[in-house]
This record gives structure tokens, sequence and C-alpha cells, in this order.
């Protein structure tokens, strides 16, 4: 009976060679001539993937230049980290963020490499230049599909119910009293993960540029607010309508995003307020999303003027403290490449169109994409506002989850979110806000 | 029959007055007294309390008074004390967070006296009960913040499956505004019962035998031996539990911002979770305002509070 | 409580009705302690074992598929098995610190609780103070890397330590309120004063609040969450709480991955607690003044 003792020993020393192997790998550069780049990102499923492949396929052209991921957490959580890494000259050599109102923060004239005129933005849309782009300088590349903002809805219980999608409100809200009384939940709403709340608001914005078209510059510098403009608070009474009117599944509370992706899949629920980037990583479970969701923008009341608002890809930086520059460069570039999309596609089903010259979406595109695309093709969008201003307050989605349940007046919900933004634009020292 | 108790008790009183007098009076036998006790017992831990902890501390409160991004700072005085006193949910949140404080050191000390001293008693099962009334404790406040959000959910969690099989309708308990932050305060409770029991069994196994015996030749009964000894005797533990509970009711966040992250919308924020969120957003040199203010109530509900339980510890 | 009150301590001669209504207390005792303390776990453990499907429902029905093995080698497996090094990282994180903790806030315990003065006055403060205050990150980070010592395990340790200590100097001066000022008088006749009177003579009568310290301190440092995020970032550098955020992010989350992580890192500690259950609790009563 000895054996038992020694099994312990085993997987002590199996212990020690795993972590001695995983101590070996560092940033650098080794004798043989290979580059390691550190690659940092947040670690959703669909980011993950989309960086794996972006790193196989670039290292497959470019056996010299291996990428080592580093996965954080994402959301606000993996703000501060990105934050506290860049200010404290600790930064990974490339890193995943996202592009307009969030970039500001990190002050890239001091943490990034300034990308201005460098042959890695050859293929770059030229509309896209303008959410990485600080103080004139641009700074990053798309690294992945565009997003489309407005209400997934599920076409098999349109089929059924004989419904098509609306261009107004209020065929919007004449859908919905047909399909609560198929016994169907209208609108899915997922107050757990409150940042679905504040989509219903986020991408009204197509109406609200249709109606005051100067509406992010004068929001901006300070001079208008949501509260008293007409267009922008729709979008808190679209809440509060759908809260009084019961549209909401039980238990909105405290479901989640994935319960009401799942809710929308499965058809117990026909429309769901939401980003399309959310539908990929459910393909794997829910091989029918692709098909049986599509997309509509946010409805307003003309239906001449029926758009959509769209959530522009996240980018990858170069963060200035690298000692890898020309490898780094080398990496976005071949990114923000047609066969960099390729590689994505491959791994991750694109939910809206890219932003680079020369890709393509696949045949077999998502039915959301294709939505999108149709919107696109009629130059009926508008990039989501935190693309166009530095202004974003922070507390939208608890004042979005708070109208949304009948806690708040959307008048006083819109009152309090320009009370949120002039904080915010206060602590980031924005001119005209004093 | 208590009152050979009471006389010893008087006696551990006495001893421990006499103590407090002798260490008071400066002069006498004073260069041996303090050569027994030297400051050099401080040194290590002093060492790095001082340098990883007081030193950042100093130079976040000098951040407090600036705009700071991490990247570069702006003074702007007393700006961000004042912003986020503005701050328009900082009324509620200082309500939850008194609510939540009281409510969940009150149940610690309750729960974990009772269980303290049930669990010291010649229950034959209590090994048992030692080990699964501390298991909550084991567990990451995270895991049990995402365990206890699916127990809670409406309809087909756990609490509301069993309240239904007793005809009992259930509720959103984290979704609805009314329920939201004494559901956690429960959870709180839940997690942390296992703590306050454990410093009760250290009290209560503390306090010499004799006392029992004295009151058992008396004849006197359970009551009579937890009233007049158990309960004055684990006086130590009841001060720690309480202190502990309490400065961590008040400035508590993480579980509160795995289960209900403030919501529904602000209903059940507490001080902390506001800081918090303003530290999320960027705003850092106004979350370090927010801190200064939180240590201020904090202090000015504490020291009070400390100083009342101190002086019952002496009299006994 | 009130069934303590209702039943005599005093064992033998018993009345067999009081001895049903004993068993009853007990038995309704234990009932209710598993339902409320056990209940949770059984949640976590059927959650961790179904499939990614059906552990999105989060409710508490029984698996339909048993999937032990898989997800148990899935998680092991995720990241180039970052969980066996977080497990390395970790425990050396927690024994280090717990030391660390235990020793010095005894020693300056001791000391705040004997000698009155105006050093101590401010120690008592910083104590509060320290339960107070949360901590500044970022100029923690300045200041370790002046050091040299951020992202490494030692500069993490130092961390934890300094966290650490208000809590447990606190518990260890309440407690050391209760030892008579005579045990270190006879112990100064004998000549024993200093670090001899504390180490020989107090320390070992400190072993029930000792016990409770070690393990308040462990699980606080191997549970933490937030420190090892910021001072020790990095997939080499993982502990194990970290290790949560493989399975759960702001668009999807893999329950079922997630909850057998929950359990991976849960049960260990766990076995440790019932295996030295025993030992804890005879440290905590040997230790005991047995006035």
């Amino acid at each position: 009976m000895k054996t038992p003792l020694r099994m312990p020993r085993a997987a002590v020393a199996a212990l020690t060679v795993v972590a001695l192997t995983a101590c070996g790998s560092g940033s650098g550069s080794s004798s043989d001539g290979t580059v390691t780049l550190s690659f940092l990102m947040g670690n959703d499923q669909s980011t993950v993937d989309t960086t794996k492949a972006l790193a196989n396929a670039f290292t497959q052209a470019n056996p010299k230049i291996k990428i080592k991921p580093e996965v954080i957490a994402g959301g606000s959580e993996g703000d501060n980290i990105v934050k506290t890494r860049l200010s404290t000259g600790d930064m990974a050599d490339v890193f995943w963020y996202n592009p307009g109102s969030l970039l500001q923060a990190l002050n890239p004239g001091q943490t990034m490499v300034d990308l201005t005129g460098d042959p890695v933005l050859k293929n770059v849309k030229k509309d896209y230049l303008p959410v990485v782009t600080q103080g004139g300088k641009v700074y990053g590349v798309p690294a992945a599909a565009a997003a489309g903002g407005g209400i997934l809805y599920n076409r098999k219980v349109y089929e059924r119910l004989g419904l098509k999608p609306p261009t107004t409100w209020a065929e919007f809200m004449a859908n919905n009293d047909k399909v609560k009384a198929a016994g169907v939940t209208p609108v899915i709403t997922t107050f757990k993960d409150t940042w679905t709340s504040q989509v219903m608001v986020l991408a009204d914005y197509y109406n609200v540029q249709a109606a005051v078209p100067t509406f992010a510059q004068d929001y901006t510098a300070g001079k208008t607010k949501f509260a008293t403009t007409p267009a922008a608070v729709a979008g808190f009474q679209h809440l509060a309508e759908i809260h009084a009117k019961g549209y909401m599944n039980k238990g909105f509370g405290s479901a989640t995003n994935e319960q009401g992706l799942k809710m929308l899949i499965e058809g117990k629920g026909a429309h769901y307020a939401m980003l399309s980037l959310t539908l990929p990583p459910q393909l794997a479970s829910y091989p029918q999303a692709a098909t049986d969701v599509g997309f509509f923008g946010i409805p307003g009341n003309d239906p001449a003027k029926h758009g959509a608002t769209v959530w522009e890809p996240p980018a990858l930086y170069i963060a200035k403290t690298t000692k890898h520059l020309d490898e780094a460069k080398k990496f976005l570039a071949f990114v923000a490449s047609p066969a960099g999309t390729a590689a994505v596609t491959k791994a991750v089903p694109p939910s809206g169109p890219y932003r680079v010259e020369g890709a393509t979406l696949p045949a077999n595109a998502l039915q959301v994409a294709k939505d999108l695309q149709a919107y696109l093709d009629r130059r009926a969008t508008t990039p989501a506002l935190e693309f166009l201003s530095p202004v974003k307050g922070p507390s939208l989605e608890q004042i979005t989850v708070a109208v949304g349940s009948g806690l708040t007046q959307p008048v006083d919900g819109a009152a309090q979110y320009d009370k949120d933004v002039a904080k915010q634009a206060k602590q980031l020292g924005l001119p005209g806000w004093g | 029959m208590t009152v050979k108790v009471a006389k010893q008790a008087k006696q551990a009183a006495d001893r421990q007055v006499t103590g407090e007098q002798a260490a008071g009076r400066p002069a006498s036998r004073g260069g041996r007294r303090h050569g027994s006790y030297p400051y050099a017992l401080y040194a290590p831990a002093a060492a790095v309390y001082l340098v990883i902890f007081l030193v950042p501390t100093v130079m976040a409160f000098y951040f407090s008074l600036t705009r700071w991004t991490l990247f570069d700072s702006t003074f702007v005085g007393l700006d961000n004390f004042r912003d986020f006193l503005s701050e328009q949910n900082l009324r509620i949140g200082f309500q939850n967070t008194i609510v939540y404080a009281v409510v969940t050191s009150g149940l610690k000390v309750v729960l974990g006296m009772g269980l303290g001293v049930l669990l010291t008693g010649s229950l034959r099962s209590r090994g048992f009960l030692r080990s699964v009334v501390f298991f909550p404790v084991l567990v990451s406040t995270v895991a049990v913040g995402i365990t206890f959000s699916m127990l809670l959910k409406p309809d087909t969690g756990l609490v509301d499956r069993t309240l239904g099989l007793a005809g009992i309708d259930g509720r959103d308990w984290l979704g609805d505004a009314t329920t939201a932050l004494l559901s956690v305060a429960l959870v709180d409770v839940w997690k942390g019962v296992g703590l306050a029991t454990v410093i009760y069994i250290a009290g209560i196994v503390s306090i010499p035998r004799s006392y029992y015996e004295a009151v058992m030749v008396d004849g006197g009964s359970a009551w009579h031996r937890f009233r007049h000894v158990t309960l004055p005797l684990s006086w130590p533990a009841t001060y720690s539990v309480i202190v502990l509970s309490f400065i961590g009711g008040l400035r508590t966040f993480d579980l509160i911002w795995t289960m209900t992250r403030g919501g529904p919308g602000f209903t059940s924020d507490t001080i902390a979770s506001i800081i918090y969120k303003q530290y999320q957003a960027g705003f850092y040199g106004l979350s370090t305002a927010g801190n200064v203010l939180l240590f201020i109530v904090v202090t000015a509900l504490v020291v009070p509070l400390t100083y009342v339980l101190g002086k019952r510890q002496v009299v006994l | 409580m009130s069934l303590m009150s209702r039943n005599r301590m005093s064992r033998g001669r018993m009345h067999p009705m009081r001895r049903f209504k004993r068993f009853a207390a007990e038995l309704l005792a234990l009932t209710v302690a598993t339902v409320v303390f056990l209940v949770p776990f059984a949640f976590m453990l059927l959650t961790a074992v179904k499939n990614e499907e059906q552990a999105t429902d989060l409710d508490f029905a029984w698996p339909a598929e048993w999937r032990i093995v898989q997800n148990f080698t899935e998680v092991i497996q995720a990241r180039d098995h970052v969980l066996l090094r977080a497990y390395i990282n970790s425990t050396i994180l927690t024994v280090a610190s717990v030391t660390l903790i235990v020793i010095f806030a005894a020693m300056a315990a001791f000391v705040l609780q004997r000698r009155q003065g105006k050093l101590s006055s401010a120690a008592n403060f910083l104590v509060l103070t320290g339960l107070i205050i949360p901590p500044a990150i970022v100029p923690t980070i300045w200041l370790l890397q002046k050091l040299g010592l951020f992202k490494t395990l030692p500069g993490l340790t130092l961390v934890e330590v300094a966290y650490g200590l208000p809590y447990a100097v606190l518990l260890f001066r309440a407690f050391i309120a209760a030892i008579p000022r005579e045990m270190d008088e006879a112990a100064m006749i004998d000549g024993c004063g200093g670090f001899r009177l504390f180490f020989q003579v107090i320390f070992p009568l400190l072993r029930p609040v000792t016990v409770t310290v070690i393990l308040t301190s462990s699980v606080a440092v191997f549970n933490d969450f937030v420190n090892p995020l910021y001072f020790l970032p990095g997939d080499d550098n993982a502990t194990v709480q970290v290790t949560l955020y493989n399975f759960q992010s702001q668009y999807n989350t893999q329950w079922n991955l997630l909850f057998m992580d929950i359990v991976l890192i849960t049960v260990p500690p766990l076995l440790v607690f019932v295996f030295f259950n025993r030992k804890i609790v005879t440290g905590m009563t040997a230790g005991a003044l047995k006035g």
C-alpha cells in the first residue's frame, strides 16, 4: 500500500513542469530571431476567437513573429485595467480597445503610437478614421465587423403572425399588440445586465439626428440637452411606454442578456433592443440564429426617414512602450486587410459590414448582417452618438433601468442623464462645461 | 445562587481595572514595565503598513483635490467634494448604507452568538455543524453572488419554487426595488455568519470553566448560565463582531455589485457602490473624494461606537 | 439558543421524554443547517456538470446530461492550464501572507493593548483607519514599481499583509485584553520581558484567536479577487479567483464551466478545512484559559 504516497509526488512533479514551462514565455525576442508580440484583449468569446484567428493567420504568413494573447476582464473593469496599465507604462505591445468616446480617456497622445499617414492605414475605410482619431492624429485600425444597434426580431414569429418590420413607432407598437395577443413576449427586457437597457435610447440616435441634424456638435459643446430636445427624450419615452403597456417579459428585472437572446432565438419573445454583435456567440448552441433573427432600426415617427444606428468596430492600438514597433505595425496592417477580415470571418461570422476596403460579407452572412447592409446601401445609417462625441454619461444604464421599470418618469430620466453628462464632461475637462 | 458567579466576575473585572489603572499610572515601575512591552514589537507591522498602505493613501488624498485621469492631474480644490455631495442618488445611497450595516451586523451578532453557544454545547453533531456553518465563508464573494442571483431568480429560482410549493407567490427579489437591498443583506449574513460564529466559539471557549461550574453548583438554569456568564464574558467576541461587521457593512460593495449593481435603477446603491461607479467611469479624483467622505462618515459612526463598546469592556 | 435554554447541559440521568426532545432538537438543527447552508452548494455542483444549454437555464433541475469529465477537463485545460498555475500561486501567496499577518499582528496587538500612550493611540487610530479606508490602487502600483516589486509575488504578498493587518490586530487586541496582566507580571518576576515574554508566555495563550485569524486571513487572501487583478496581472501570474473571468464576459457566459471553476476553486479549501477541522477546534479549546 505504498502507491497512494507516490501519487501526490508525481502530481507535484507534473505541476512543477507545468509551472516551469509556463514561466519561460515572456514578450521579447529570442536567439533565432523570432519576435513575440504581446496582445491584450477583453475576455468575451468573440473577441478571443477573433484575436486567435487573426494571430494564427498572421503567424502563418510571418513565421518569425509570434502573437501571445493576454486576456483581461471586459466591460468597465477592463477599462480600468487598460488605463492603469497604460498610465504605469506596463501595457502589452498591441491592445484591443473601443473607439469613440472611450478612446479619449486613454490619453492617446501620451500613450499610443501615432499612425497618421502610415501605410498601416492603407486599407482602412476613410469614414472609420474619425472614431480612432484624437487631436488630429490617428491611432488605431478596425479589428472586427461593425454592428447594428436597434431591434433584433424573430422572423418566424413575424411570419406566423403575418407581421411586417415596422418603419414607425406606432406600427411597432401595433405589432407588439398582436404579438402579445398571440401569447408571445413582445419586447424582451433584461435589466440584470444593466447595459442592455440603454440600447433603446442609444440606438434611437438615428431618429434624433434626423430631427436635429446638429445635435452631436451642439451636445458636445454643451449647447443642447437631452431633456430639452423632444427627439432625444423619445428614447426614454419608448422605455416607459413599453413598461406601461406590460410588453416586457416576466422577471425582466433579473433577466440577463443571454437569457434574452435565448428567448428571442427560440421565439418566446418577438423583439429585443440589442446590438447585432451579440448574436454570433450564440451560433454554436443555436445555429438557427443565423436565419431566424432579423434586424431593423428603432422606428421613429416619419416612415420616409427610417434608418438605423451603427456601432463602429473596436480597434487595435499600439502602446508607445512597445519594443517591437515594426512587427506591431506589420500585424496591424494585416488585421486591416482583406486577408485579415477573411481570417476573422472564418472564426466569427460577422454581424455587420467590415470597415476595410475590399473586405466582403460572405454569401451565407447572418440575416442581421444582410438587414444592416440594406440600410447601409440606402445610406440610411449614422454612427451612434458615442462615436461622434466624447461626451457620454456613465450612469445612463441605471437611469434607463429606472425609467424602464417605471421608477422614474421619462423626462426626469432625461434630465438626470443631462446632469450625469455634465459631470463627465467636467471630469474630462472638456471646453464649454466649466 | 449567582452570588458566587457574580463575585468571581467582579474579581475578574477588578483585576482588569487594576491592570488598566496600573498602565495609566505613568511613573510607577515605569521603566521596567515599558521595557516589557517594547515598541520594537510594532516595527514589522508598522513598516509594511506604512509603506504599502499609508503612503499611497496619503498620495490618494492629494488626488482627491484634483481632476485626475491617471495620466495627469489638475488641481481643482474642493470641487470634487462638492460634486460628490451633489451626486443625484447620494441620499438614497446613504440611507441604504446605514440600513445595510445595521441589518447585517445585528443579525451576525444575534445568529453568531446563538450558533456559537449551540456549537460549544453538547450537540452530538456539532463537529459537522461547525464545518457546515463555516463553509460559506470559504467561498469567494463573486461565487456567492452569482449563485444566489440564480437561486433568487423569479419563478424558476429555487426560492420562488419552494415558496410556490407552500402556495406563496414568489417575487423578483433582486429585480424589485422594494426587496433588492434586503435580499443582498441576507445573503451577506449567510456568507458572514460563519465567521461571527467562529469568533464567538473562540470567545466562549476562552471563558474559564470555573464560572460555569459555580453556576452548576448553585443549580442555575441554562438561561442563567447564558445570561450571567456567557453573555458578559464573551464580550470581546461581541465587540469584535460588531465592530468588524458594522464597518464591513458600511463600506460594502462587492456583494451588492455582483448581485444588483446598485439596481434596479439606483435603489440598492450604497455609498461605496456610488464611489465604485465613479471609479469605473474613470473619474479617479471624484471617486477618491468620495472615499475621503466615506472615511469621515464611517469614522463619525464607528469611533463613538467603539468608545461605548470599549467602555463596557472595562466595566464588564 | 432557545434549543440550548430548554435543555440541560448535564449528561446522564435523562428522562426519556427529555431525551426525545433533545433528539428532536438536534434533528431540527441538522435539517435547518443542511438546507440553509448546503443547498446552495448542491446548486453549484449540479450546474457544474450540466451541458452548456441546460446550464443557461440556471434552475435547480436535475442534469439532463452528466458532463463531469468533459467540463472538468475543459476547465483545467482552458488557457494553457492556467488553473494549475493559479493554484500554485495562490497557495504560495496565502501561506506567506498569513504567516506574516499572524506574527506581525499579534506582536503589534500585544503592545497596543498593554502599553498606553500617544504612540498607541496613534496606532489604534491607524488600525481603525485601515479597516475603514479603501486602498488606493494606482499610487500603490507606482510605489511598488519604484520598489521593483510590481508584478511579483512578494509584492502582492506585502499588499495582502498590509491590507490584512488591521483586521487581525483588532481581533488579537480584543482577546489579549482577556489575558490577565498577572500573567505578564508573573513572567516578569521570572525575568522574562519583551520579546521573550511575548513569544514564550503570551503567544501560546492566544491559540484560539490565532486559529481564528489564520482561518479568516487565509480565506480573505485566497478568495481575494481585486488585488491580484491589479498588482499581479497576466496569465502566468494568475491566482485562482481571477480564473473566474475565463468563463464569464459581458456578452456571454459559459455557466456550466463557470460553476465547474467555482467548484474546483472552492472544494480544495473546503477539504482542507474539513480535514483540519478537528485540529482547529482542539486548537481553539486547548489554548483556552483554565481560570
